[in-house]
């Protein structure tokens, strides 16, 4: 079991790494398809199968898949000018370090109560939860995301659109 | 595996993707960062879910992968929009309200 867990840690902050450090941003894409899957098989082993189930299929299926059309349809741009240099490595880095050992120490003071102590979330329970206590944000999710997507066709949409004549 | 070594790799996505967003200069590079960030948070809610044995917290990395879906699909539109009406990605070029 630890051993998993290990081999599912090494593999999403491989990942991670690479998804900031690559310069071509297809690989760093597809690095980003490689996190996903091992924070989905941590959902698998933390017993919430159910998210690690809609982690790759809304992930991994969707969102990664628009991430690389996007990158496809601006190939050309990026192709052609100059190659992106990242800017500020150097304090970026002591920036993100600085924030790590911050997290870190404040974190590491805690105690926490021994790993399975708690009996795991079953899938019942949380759709229970979803339908009842937090019915309003649920709705709310669903509101924003019709936003969102009709947002999303009305600003990539060519030509413009224009607001219907009064 | 402890609740400790868990909050690390979480701790580690999050600085990961703030070090992304503060190098990255095209905007898609910059997107990628910030669903790092977000995994981060769902993990850490789904760790806390098991540990304390909480329904609402597994709900809410529910939530959170919802609103990222939302953040990429307008994210990248804008881009795309970019990418047509300026004809740059880099998030450095777009500088028109720049005062």
């Amino acid at each position: 079991m630890s051993i998993a867990y290990g081999l599912l840690a090494v593999l999403t902050l491989l990942g991670a790494v690479w998804v900031v450090t690559l310069r071509n941003l297809f690989r760093a894409a597809l690095s980003l398809g490689l996190v996903l899957l091992g924070v989905a098989g941590l959902f698998i082993l933390l017993e919430a199968e159910f998210l690690a189930f809609v982690q790759i299929l809304v992930y991994v299926g969707a969102i990664l898949t628009l991430v690389v059309f996007a990158i496809m349809l601006t190939a050309k741009l990026h192709a052609s000018s100059a190659s992106p240099a990242s800017r500020q490595t150097v304090p970026a880095a002591a920036a993100a370090l600085g924030l790590f050992l911050v997290l870190v120490s404040t974190t590491n003071a805690l105690t926490w109560p021994d790993y399975p102590a708690a009996e795991a979330v079953s899938l019942a329970a949380l759709g229970q939860e979803l339908v009842k206590t937090l019915v309003l944000p649920f709705e709310v999710i669903s509101l924003v995301f019709v936003a969102a997507m009709v947002g999303a066709i009305a600003i990539a949409a060519n030509p413009p659109m224009k607001p219907p004549p009064s | 595996m402890p609740v400790q070594s868990l909050l690390l790799l979480s701790h580690a996505l999050f600085c990961l993707g703030i070090y992304g967003i503060l190098t990255r200069r095209h905007a898609i590079g910059l997107l990628l960062s910030i669903e790092l960030i977000l995994n981060a948070a769902a993990l850490n809610f789904v760790l806390f879910s098991r540990a304390f044995g909480h329904v609402q917290a597994q709900a809410f990395a529910l939530f959170i992968i919802a609103l990222a879906a939302c953040e990429a699909v307008v994210g990248l539109a804008i881009i795309i929009r970019l990418s047509r009406t300026a004809k740059t990605v880099f998030a450095d070029h777009v500088d028109l309200l720049k005062g």
